[in-house]
């Protein structure tokens, strides 16, 4: 079972990576036992599968995501909303009120167009949009923070192994930061500074995310600010 | 023909802009040249100058254009008004929407068009200036450019034309050759499937004169793609010595 390029060597789409019992993973697809890439990216050998991590791609909606949307139209018996993915998201009345009264209820008054929300989609498939929640405790109407917009296939960098790196910049930079799935991060501290510096972190974990060694040097750039503006 | 196809190539097989009979026009590629398009790219050609760039997966408007088994790919290629030497009206025009359907159908193949029912992906060839083989550098140019808008394909096109001019089988052709010619061979290829999306022909060849135009238009291909690959990994590089630097 030969493979023909080395852990984390850049592949740009058509390159063979490997041959014989491989599974194909995320980004990449399988002609016959030849796998082969389909994005732009590095790539990643594993026992018996292999993928890429993409250097560009878009979000595509996946059942249990969490993601950060906007509200981009109210309609009788809910809202649609904007997730930044091929598909606009629906979320229905029923969801959030009890007992829901198109002639009683002003949806608008609950999300307005341009809110922003925090929800988990769950349900979506071929044949129609992702469907939305906001049942669960924690999600909801966005009230305070800051969103910055990064590629959603570095959100797993920004996560780390573990949550190592997310947890890293929740103490460091002393903010809650929401991820969402799909490419949009709610940071929300006590005092701007501190959000202004955890955006500049998870700007540099985006621009280096293939690189080794990065929690490491976020920390330092985070302390070392940190230290300047004291 | 004969009188002027002597002037196409000299007796020394040098061409009217100076090349040989087998070489490329010299070619410039980038990627993510347009900051509101999702992907983007421009190349340089000789003296063609085209500019791709790519919009989706997104809803598909009108509405009622959505296949529910699959994405719609859209191409519009346009000619700027001043991309030829006497303008251009700037409406589409009946070579133009040949073209559009013609670079659509050599995408089409690559990309996992199956994966996003539903939506669609909007892709637009704008050729800034003209000067021959403008429908294959098109080509080249948008897949670079849906690569870089991180569309999932099975493999990178890239095309390249042979032709015959003053009777000989010659590669790349440009203006002149391809109005003066006797005939004109456009391919469309995918390397590392080893497949052909799109061939065409114009003009008169014999069958031994016309696979041999074949094949030096696949071996075009097949350096054209080395370029195009090192204009893709060239954006990666260029962060990571950003980063080695600190």
């Amino acid at each position: 079972m030969p493979i023909f390029y080395e852990n984390k060597q850049l592949v740009t789409p058509g390159d063979l990576l490997a041959e014989g019992d491989y599974s194909a993973g995320s980004n990449t697809h399988k002609e016959g036992n030849k796998i082969y890439a389909s994005r732009l990216g590095l790539v990643d050998y594993m026992e018996r599968a292999v993928s890429i991590v993409a250097l560009n791609a878009f979000y595509f909606p996946s059942v249990g995501d969490l993601v950060i949307g906007k509200i981009a139209e109210v309609n009788i018996n809910g809202w649609t909303v904007d997730i930044d993915a091929p598909y606009s998201a629906a979320l229905q009345a029923s969801d959030v009120l009890n007992r829901f009264k198109p002639q009683r209820d002003d949806l608008s008054k609950i999300f307005d167009v341009g809110d922003l929300i925090l929800a988990k989609i769950i349900t979506f498939d071929r044949g129609r949009d992702p469907l939305l929640t906001v049942r669960d405790p924690g999600l909801g109407k966005i009230n305070r923070g800051q969103i910055v917009q990064i590629t959603p296939t570095k959100i797993p960098r920004v996560i780390g192994r573990k949550g190592s790196m997310i947890t890293m910049l929740k103490t460091e930079t002393g903010c809650k930061i929401v991820v969402g799935q799909n490419g949009l991060i709610l940071v929300d501290g006590e005092k701007p500074e501190d959000e202004r510096l955890a955006i500049r972190a998870i700007h540099k974990i985006e621009e280096e995310a293939h690189t080794s060694g990065l929690t490491d040097r976020v920390t330092e750039m985070i302390r070392s600010e940190r230290g300047a503006a004291e | 023909m004969s009188q002027s196809a002597g002037k196409l190539i000299d007796e020394n097989g040098i061409r009217t802009d100076g090349r040989k009979v087998d070489e490329l026009r010299p070619m410039k590629l980038s990627v993510g040249v347009l900051s509101n398009a999702d992907g983007s790219a421009y190349l340089e050609q000789g003296k063609n100058k085209i500019l791709a760039a790519v919009y989706g997966p997104r809803e598909v408007h009108p509405r009622h254009l959505a296949l529910p088994d699959r994405a719609l790919l859209r191409c519009r290629y346009h000619m700027a008004p001043f991309s030829v030497e006497e303008r251009k009206s700037p409406a589409p025009s009946r070579r133009e929407l040949e073209l559009s359907k013609v670079i659509r159908e050599a995408l089409e193949p690559t990309i996992f068009l199956e994966q996003y029912p539903r939506t669609s992906i909007d892709l637009f060839v704008e050729v800034l200036q003209a000067h021959g083989g403008t429908r294959c550098a098109g080509i080249t140019v948008a897949s670079l450019a849906l690569a870089d808008a991180g569309i999932p394909m099975r493999d990178l096109v890239v095309a390249c034309a042979s032709g015959k001019v003053g009777g000989k089988i010659v590669l790349d052709l440009n203006d002149i050759e391809d109005k003066e010619g006797e005939a004109d061979v456009p391919v469309a290829f995918m390397p590392n499937l080893n497949a052909i999306t799109l061939l065409q022909m114009d003009g008169l060849l014999t069958i031994e004169e016309f696979e041999k135009a074949l094949d030096i238009a696949i071996e075009g291909c097949r350096r054209t793609y080395a370029l195009q690959k090192e204009t893709l990994k060239a954006m990666y590089v260029a962060i990571k010595e950003g980063v080695e630097e600190e």
